[in-house]
């Protein structure tokens, strides 16, 4: 990471209680373009919730979240993903009664909004039709396009997923858990994705698959019960003996 | 204002509250655990005080053996109709949830209309508690109004004596917050529902026919207390008990005040306040799961 | 649910309808003429609570609030003995419920699922009160329109819409106008927009989409919608009283979505003219004798029984028994 860049997301002192709940606290982390950072934990670390701070989705209780340089802290998730921010969802999130095309079409379409051109079909609207083609594309999906999204196997929704998130043209992208329930073919394709990605965008990844997680990641945060306790390299935190008692389990520390 | 109509106004808008804190408790409880919205709720108070009319001639007029007659009707319409009826409601979606019910609503007003007519009736008084109590050296107030109140915050301590401290109202806490859970707790799911339903009728039902004597039994009641039930409930936060007592005695004096200090603008007082929480707090005060 | 094409046959049904009303007044006149007459508003009123159900999945228990504000400020808005102009009055009347829908949904789209229904339902009780206990709209009577509107340009009437004929066409221009109108809107990017939110809001706002001022739109534009048909009304029957805002109206045009069928335009005209049909079949003493006093325990029955059996309402009949036949076709063939 060189010095002087300008992080594409900082988290600076992240933190959000839910009444007497602290589900993260104090949490900071950078994502640099070219570079996929994962996030680690334990179930109830705080990973979803961190995520949806980030995204917007929920209000943050006390920190900053700089998006491209701008404080979106108190900014609506809207206004963060026209701002560059894309993110795609643990639980399928797509429109399962359009076609494949359609959903990337109307994903697409929030970058060139237009409400009030009634008279034009907005199949016929260039802009998006031509971002969905790109995103299928990126993603692999680009025979399947018409099908009807509802009744694509697991692995391809996975797959409609980051490309819906993709059609924006989004420079950060927050995934979480898109490996979910994936078996393991599945999982090298939205691996080899995920690497072929990382140009022109900078990755937050929150994946419970470990050996995905090393595999694919430059740097590794590890939260536990809301606290970063370890971020580094994979090697570095592979090593961390906080991670290894906390986390990984009881091993010998060599 | 007087201090002694103050005083008797207060009373009067912790009476109203009261009562509809008994019909909404049950609108609220079973769409916080049953997720079902039932807009036939209303009718139940209005068959409760209609039953109230109909059959004291069969008790000799006692207006406590009628209550008890009412009653167990009431707990047994609403164990049947949860079984014939609304057990199907569950896995469709409110847009067909309400028509259903509304489609209830419909017959109920017309088997009503059938069996017992349309007139507006009048329900007498149980003898030992007419009359009046004088309040201080000032004014005089009904013995039966302040026995509604008194009954009404029985059954509510008693509701929350159940929910707070029994193992039934563990469930039901547990349900209104997450259906899907208690259900794969093996949890006896279908008799949980049918007990809460047919509570939720009972709870309408008494609350129509302890109000009949001051109410009077008339054929628009059941919608007029079924949508101020609505604003009580979006007030309080759907699915909680606690919220529904607030929030109901909250409407019973923002009403009761709003008709005597503004006449004009009585009828829509209580909607002004639930414009004003929505601005506030649109998912109500105590919200649920 | 995807986009209709132009040249698809889904634009002969619509077609066909168009043609057969026009044609209607050649063989009747008089009452069924004017009960016609009175359902195509109807089923302007159901299309503009289609935009909302249908499209934009808000499902309003309180849309007879801006018939009947838009049928009252007609009445109230006219002079007392003399004839408004059809070209100032439609806007302001269509203006008045629109300015109740702005402000009814920027409160009401705070909440969403059964809330929403609620609150909907509240508000339109609350303008009933309005016209009910204020002696602004002449209590529970009612009032009267004592001179029906002109359509005039410069002193020249160009339309006679006080002759129950005329009036029919241009009611049946309306319709085929806002049809065609929510048809176009469904294609646009707004309309899209809309589908969308109703399909995944969540994955909406997460790709860049603002959705409360859609839905906001979607809410206002549904209740001028809804003014339009209240101010045909108006004219037509030259009477309003407050029962037009009452939640029996409101439960009525989303009963009658749902018979037709929701999601489709042609559900909605569909809906509205079984509704019609079944309230007149219901009050029919030739078949029901004295129990037609009571047609509305049938009426009931049968909005439960459709309601169970038909989801997908009229219009979906015929998928509904295609997919049955198929289903049945499947089990045959493996015996």
């Amino acid at each position: 990471m060189a010095d002087g860049s300008v992080s594409l997301l900082r988290a600076r002192s992240v933190s959000r209680r839910f009444g007497g709940l602290t589900a993260v606290s104090d949490v900071s982390l950078a994502l640099e373009e070219g570079e996929i950072h994962a996030v680690i934990g334990t179930n109830g670390a705080g990973k979803s919730t961190l995520i949806n701070v980030l995204a917007g989705e929920i209000p943050i209780t006390s920190g900053t979240v700089e998006l491209l340089g701008r404080d979106v802290t108190r900014w609506s998730q809207p206004s963060r993903a026209k701002a560059g921010l894309g993110r795609s969802y643990q639980r399928t999130t797509i429109f399962p009664h359009f076609t494949v095309f359609e959903n990337c079409r109307l994903a697409a379409q929030a970058t060139h909004q237009m409400p009030w051109n009634w008279w034009t079909p907005a199949t016929s609207c260039p802009i998006s039709t031509a971002a969905a083609r790109e995103a299928l594309e990126r993603a692999s999906l680009t025979e399947i396009a018409p099908r009807t999204a509802g009744l694509l196997s697991h692995g391809e929704k996975r797959q409609l997923e980051i490309a819906m998130c993709l059609a924006t043209r989004p420079r950060v992208l927050l995934l979480d858990e898109p490996l979910a329930g994936m078996g393991p073919e599945e999982t090298e394709t939205m691996l080899t994705l995920l690497a072929e990605l990382k140009a022109g965008h900078a990755i937050l990844l929150v994946e419970h698959d470990m050996d995905a997680v090393f595999r694919v990641s430059d740097r590794i945060t590890v939260m536990v019960n809301g606290t970063v306790i370890a971020s580094g390299n994979p090697a570095e935190v592979r090593v961390d003996p906080e991670v290894q008692s906390a986390y990984l389990g009881e091993t010998d520390v060599r | 204002m007087e201090v002694a109509t103050f005083l008797v106004q207060c009373l009067n808008a912790l009476q109203y509250g009261l009562l509809l804190f008994l019909v909404a408790s049950g609108l609220t409880l079973i769409f916080g655990i049953m997720g079902v919205i039932n807009l036939a709720h209303g009718s139940f108070y209005m068959i409760g005080a209609y039953m109230a009319y109909a059959l004291a001639p069969m008790f000799g007029g006692s207006f406590m053996v009628t209550l008890l007659a009412g009653l167990v009707l009431a707990i047994v319409l609403g164990y049947l109709l949860e079984w014939g009826f609304v057990s199907y409601l569950y896995q469709r979606d409110h847009l067909q949830q309400v028509l259903m019910t509304y489609g209830l609503i419909l017959v109920f007003e017309e088997l009503r209309s059938i069996l017992v007519g349309n007139d507006v009736h009048g329900v007498a008084m149980p003898p030992f508690l007419a009359g009046s109590i004088a309040l201080g050296d000032l004014m005089q107030y009904p013995v039966y109004r302040l026995a509604i109140s008194g009954v009404c915050l029985a059954v509510a301590a008693g509701l929350y004596l159940v929910i707070a401290r029994t193992r039934l109202g563990m469930m039901v806490r547990a349900g209104s917050t997450n259906r899907e859970m208690v259900q794969s707790l093996g949890i006896n799911i279908k008799f949980l529902y049918r007990l809460v339903f047919a509570a939720g009728v009972a709870l309408a039902a008494f609350a129509g026919m302890i109000a009949a004597p001051v109410s009077s039994v008339y054929p628009g009641m059941g919608a007029q207390v079924l949508i101020i039930c609505f604003v009580v409930v979006v007030i309080g936060g759907i699915g909680s008990v606690r919220g529904a007592f607030l929030a109901a005695i909250l409407v019973g004096i923002v009403d009761t005040f709003g008709k005597v200090l503004f006449p004009e603008i009585a009828g829509i007082a209580v909607y002004l306040l639930m414009a004003a929480i929505l601005l506030w707090k649109p998912e109500g005060l105590f919200r649920q799961g | 649910m995807g986009t209709i094409g132009i040249n698809s046959p889904r634009f002969v049904l619509p077609l066909a309808a168009l043609v057969l009303l026009a044609l209607f007044p050649l063989v009747s006149t008089g009452f069924y003429l004017g009960f016609v007459n009175k359902v195509m508003i109807l089923a302007i009123f159901a299309l503009s609570l289609e935009l909302l159900v249908g499209m934009a999945g808000l499902v309003s228990l309180g849309h007879a609030a801006f018939f009947g504000i838009a049928a009252y400020a007609t009445l109230l808005l006219s002079p007392e003995y003399a004839a408004a102009n059809f070209f100032w009055l439609l806007p302001a009347t269509v203006a008045c419920a629109a300015a109740y829908a702005v402000v009814v949904g920027a409160l009401c789209l705070r909440t969403r699922g059964v809330y929403f229904i609620m609150v909907t339902l509240a508000f339109a009780q609350m303008a009933y009160y309005v016209f009910h206990d204020t002696p602004l709209g002449g209590g529970t009577d009612g009032i009267y329109l004592n001179v029906k509107p002109v359509v005039a340009l410069f002193g020249i009437t160009l339309i006679d819409i006080g002759r129950p004929l005329t009036f029919y066409y241009v009611v049946l221009a309306s319709l085929a106008g806002v049809f065609l109108f929510l048809a176009v809107l469904l294609r646009s990017r707004f309309g899209r927009t809309l589908v969308g939110i109703k399909s995944n809001e969540q994955r909406m706002r997460a790709a860049g989409f603002a959705t409360f001022p859609y839905k906001l739109a979607a809410f206002t534009l549904a209740g001028a919608l809804a003014g339009l048909a209240g101010f045909l009304v108006a004219v037509k029957d030259g009477f309003v009283n407050p029962e037009m805002l009452s939640w029996h109206e409101s439960g009525a045009v989303l009963l009658m979505l749902i018979l037709g069928g929701i999601g489709r335009l042609g559900g909605a005209v569909l809906g509205a003219f079984a509704f019609a049909l079944l309230q007149l079949f219901f009050q029919w003493d030739v078949v029901f004798g004295d129990f037609s006093r009571h047609w509305q325990l049938m009426l009931g029955g049968t909005i439960i029984l459709s309601v169970a059996l038909m989801p997908n309402g009229l219009i979906g009949l015929p998928a509904q028994w295609r997919a049955r036949r198929s289903r049945a076709g499947e089990a045959d063939a493996r015996g």
